[in-house]
């Protein structure tokens, strides 16, 4: 669906985004990922023919994004960051002066409107001034106009921002049904948001690809591959040494509190230590009062990769 | 076309949803209003040699009304755009930019054609009243009015081009103000320099809107300002155009 293939975009002195390669097929949910200025909302408008690129292509639908941009643009929905819409414009008005810039026909543009606004629950606001309308339902007319002209593709730029939890489950819920019917690209801060929904995820920083693939295998990558946490009373024992000696643990972190000590203990990846941990425990007769293992998570990787020297 | 005609469309509401239309309106109607019965109080005063209608396209009132107006109609067309961002929705729909250009600058015309086809009903008013003419002849109608269209291209395309260089509407209310009195004032100046060669008298002929209007509304049609409004309308709307396209280079 999408294909982009060195895609390098400069600005005045300045590199935004450097020989970018990936794919997203037909009916994928792509999650796009980066701290901020790493360059997800230049590459999402130079995909949806807003600007143009210094060099490389891209193609939507098979359409070159320069060559054939109006077909490009047809074969897409868009919904920039922040949605910037015609505040003196009422809802429907708006959705269908959209429509019939989007070219869906005559006879279908009450329907198409109606069906829009029955699926992103702005129906109740229809009349309303798009002016006065909240945040959230500010997202969901830019949403509905997105999704008008039933495009194959939808590259969504940041929709959950702004929103309050219920909202931003709302629009995750709305998200994930979409994708059963369209390919979806969508740029994010919220790391949960992406592990929830995304089939696919790519990790962008300073305007370079450092990771592509499922959320799955990013977790199974990296170092970090999380760790156990040990809550125990231990006495006079020196607990972080005694925990030191298992193999396969890297690390060990002490907090203190009163008699109880926690202990982070940080392990290669793929090895479970909990068994030994629990041998040592009644050993060295440590009254323990929690012993888990924690996941390592998406939010783990992104450090990894955008912020390598915290890690 | 239909994209056209879409973009046309809410290019033209667009004035009518905010105060800039009724505000226009209303200065625009009050200045001419007043204008045209300055224009009668006079005549009413001393025999004159012209026609109510030659008064009323002809003063200094009209003219003072005729140069504001332009800024106020144009400044909003692309700078806000620019500042809200609506500019991104709009370009990434299936849209081409000389649609959006042409929109922009015919909206902008329609509006325009609305203040002043209001004006008609002055003398509609005059000559139920007083069941005198307004004017000598039909054409002297005609040749106002489309002396009108033409000088409102011209000064519309200019008011195009400088909103279109900016996101700042006061800006472009400026530049385009500044660029307007400035052309028209170059008609002026043949007036004023006479020591220069009637060569260049001539040249500064062509932009006196105020020699033209004369002509015009007198019914008389010349050619030569009706060809040279239309080019520089459309040599305006072409620069329009390519300042348009090069903001995708800017960004």
């Amino acid at each position: 669906m999408i294909k982009v293939e060195n895609l390098t975009k400069r600005y005045a002195g300045q590199t935004a985004i450097k020989d970018l390669n990936f794919e997203v097929g037909k009916g994928e949910i792509m999650g796009f990922l980066g701290p901020n200025g790493a360059g997800k909302t230049t590459t999402m408008r130079i995909l949806a023919s807003f600007m143009p690129p210094t060099s490389g292509r891209a193609t939507i639908a098979g359409f070159d994004i320069f060559e054939q941009s109006l077909q490009a643009r047809a074969h897409l929905g868009y919904m920039p960051e922040n949605v910037p819409l015609y505040n003196d414009m009422r809802v429907t008005e708006y959705l269908d002066y959209r429509a019939a810039l989007k070219g869906v026909p005559h006879r279908r543009v009450a329907e198409r409107v109606g069906d829009v606004k029955e699926l992103c629950g702005v129906k109740e606001v229809e009349k309303k001034l798009i002016g006065t309308l909240s945040k959230g339902y500010r997202q969901r007319v830019g949403l509905a106009d997105a999704l008008l002209h039933e495009p194959d593709l939808l590259i969504l730029d940041e929709p959950t921002i702004g929103l309050d939890p219920n909202q931003i489950r709302q629009v995750r819920q709305l998200i994930k049904n979409l994708g059963k019917q369209h390919t979806i690209l969508l740029s994010t801060h919220i790391l949960p948001e992406v592990e929830m929904t995304c089939s696919r995820v790519i990790i962008i920083h300073k305007g370079r690809i450092e990771a592509c693939d499922t959320p799955e295998n990013l977790l199974g990558q990296i170092r970090r591959a999380g760790g156990v946490v040990l809550e125990a009373k231990v006495g006079n024992d020196n607990g972080a040494e005694e925990l030191k000696k298992i193999s396969g643990v890297r690390d060990v972190t002490t907090e203190a509190e009163d008699d109880w000590k926690k202990f982070s203990l940080r392990v290669e990846s793929g090895v479970d230590v909990r068994e030994e941990v629990f041998q040592l425990a009644t050993v060295r007769r440590w009254t323990v009062r929690e012993l888990t293992q924690r996941r390592a998570t998406l939010e783990d990787v992104f450090v990894e990769l955008t912020h390598p020297d915290e890690v | 076309m239909r994209k056209f005609y879409t973009l046309l469309w809410r290019e033209v509401c667009g004035y009518f949803y905010s105060p800039i239309a009724y505000i226009v309106l209303v200065f625009f109607l009050l200045v001419a209003g007043v204008d045209f019965y300055f224009q009668i109080s006079f005549m009413n005063q001393r025999p004159v040699q012209y026609s109510v209608e030659e008064a009323f396209f002809n003063s200094v009132f009209f003219w003072f009304a005729f140069v504001l107006i332009f800024p106020l109609i144009t400044m909003r067309l692309f700078a806000e755009e620019f500042k809200l961002g609506t500019i991104e929705p709009l370009m990434t729909a299936p849209v081409r930019d000389w649609q959006v250009v042409l929109a922009k600058f015919f909206g902008a015309l329609v509006f325009y054609l609305i203040l002043w086809l209001s004006t008609l009903i002055y003398f509609w008013i005059f000559q139920t009243i007083t069941h005198q003419l307004a004017a000598n002849s039909a054409g002297a109608y005609w040749g106002s009015y489309l002396m009108l269209l033409l000088l409102g291209m011209f000064y519309l395309s200019v008011g195009c081009l400088a909103s279109v260089l900016t996101k700042n509407q006061i800006i472009a209310a400026i530049i385009s103000f500044c660029a307007i009195t400035l052309l028209f004032f170059l008609g002026l100046v043949q007036f004023i320099l006479l020591d220069v060669s009637s060569g260049t008298r001539d040249l500064l002929g062509y932009f006196s809107a105020i020699e033209h209007m004369g002509t015009f509304s007198r019914g008389m049609i010349d050619t030569r300002p009706i060809v040279f409004y239309l080019s520089m309308t459309i040599v305006m709307l072409t620069l329009t155009y390519q300042a348009f396209q090069s903001r995708k280079w800017r960004l």
